[in-house]
């Protein structure tokens, strides 16, 4: 690895390039990031380390900010066993990976999220599986802070996915 | 959105660290290189998951191909201006979604710089527009980075007070795009 001289003000080859091989390994939802996350946040507290020192700067504001934005997914509530759950119902609905992924990530309650997130949807799905889908993905997957607030505050008699008889 | 991605570095532990636990040290040192930054082709770093082996040198074929491209995302509109809507997520925030990739027809109000989409129905048009603080529901139909890196140093005995600073370019930008059923801001689509 070639390094610039010292005199350079610039930072050198080696750490601009060092990171030159790499290779994809796995999509990792939201969950389990969140987890990831939460985890090596109590991991760092717990060790006694100082996180003002150390320079840690960066990790710190990247941690603060993606657990902030999961949190206000459904996500939040997901363990790893919901996630198993639900990829073991998914499994009669024929879907890629990536899109379980999505439909993991998001929660869809309407036909039109899941046209999105389904490729070429009308030809591989016909209603009844979407509906089908849909139940699917609203039973076993916990509704995110925002529905939660919603359904709490919906006292007026609107229709929401489950309408009591 | 999220990827688990394995690489090889090679990182030098100050000699302060010795003592400490091996792991730990090169932990430290991986999240304080690349936590928060930009890698050249990957995307933005979060954070180290694992370390799966200390070595020299390995070597891994590099996988190009885009794991982003067609993804849904939801984020929070920063801003508009007459390049487009621009969106944040709370951890990246370099995302745009252009002109020709509203929902349409739109057009951009100079006076409130705000992009407005002139949703047609049989009593006449109605303009919904796209504030700031708006979650919106988006496409990834695109990803490119620019290599920001230093290209040289300025010469260190420049007197002259006008040295023209490089455009601040952001390393990593997402292109989106809203324009099919279901896409945009989340309040267009809500039933209730």
């Amino acid at each position: 690895m070639e390094v610039k001289d010292a005199s350079s003000a610039l930072l050198s080859n080696y750490e601009r390039w060092g990171l030159t091989m790499f290779s994809r390994l796995e999509c990792s939802g939201y969950s389990q990031v969140f987890q990831l996350l939460t985890d090596l946040k109590e991991q760092r507290k717990e060790s006694g380390k100082n996180k003002h020192s150390s320079g840690q700067q960066n990790l710190n504001t990247i941690t603060y900010e993606t657990l902030k934005y999961i949190s206000k997914t459904p996500c939040r509530h997901q363990s790893p066993e919901i996630v198993r759950e639900f990829l073991t119902a998914m499994k009669s609905h024929k879907l890629t990976k990536a899109e379980k992924l999505q439909l993991l990530n998001h929660r869809p309650v309407t036909a039109v999220e899941i046209q999105l997130m389904v490729e070429e949807s009308e030809e591989r799905l016909t209603e009844e599986q979407i509906e089908a889908l849909l139940h699917t993905v609203t039973s076993i997957l916990p509704a995110g802070p925002e529905a939660e607030q919603k359904k709490n505050a919906n006292s007026d008699g609107t229709m929401d996915e489950e309408d009591p008889a | 959105m999220f990827v688990l991605v394995e690489m090889v570095d090679t990182v030098r532990i100050p000699p302060w660290q010795f003592e400490r636990k091996l792991n730990d040290s090169i932990a430290e040192e991986l999240n304080k290189k690349l936590a928060n930054k930009v890698v050249y082709n990957v995307g933005l770093c979060i954070c180290l998951f694992d370390i799966t082996k200390l070595e020299d040198a390995y070597v891994f074929p590099g996988d190009g191909a885009s794991h982003t491209k067609d993804e849904i995302l939801i984020g929070k509109i920063k801003g508009c201006s007459p390049e487009g809507v621009h969106v944040s997520l709370d951890f990246f925030d370099d995302i745009l979604i252009p002109p020709e990739s509203l929902q349409q027809p739109a057009k951009f109000d100079e006076a409130e710089q705000v992009w407005v989409w002139e949703y047609e129905t049989e009593e006449g048009a109605h303009d919904l527009y796209m504030d700031t603080g708006e979650e919106i529901r988006f496409r990834v139909v695109d990803e490119s980075f620019v290599d920001t890196s230093p290209t040289g140093p300025s010469s260190a005995d420049a007197t002259t007070s006008s040295e023209e600073l490089p455009k601040k370019e952001a390393p990593y930008t997402l292109v989106g795009s809203i324009s099919e059923p279901g896409l945009g801001l989340l309040s267009w689509w809500t039933s209730s």
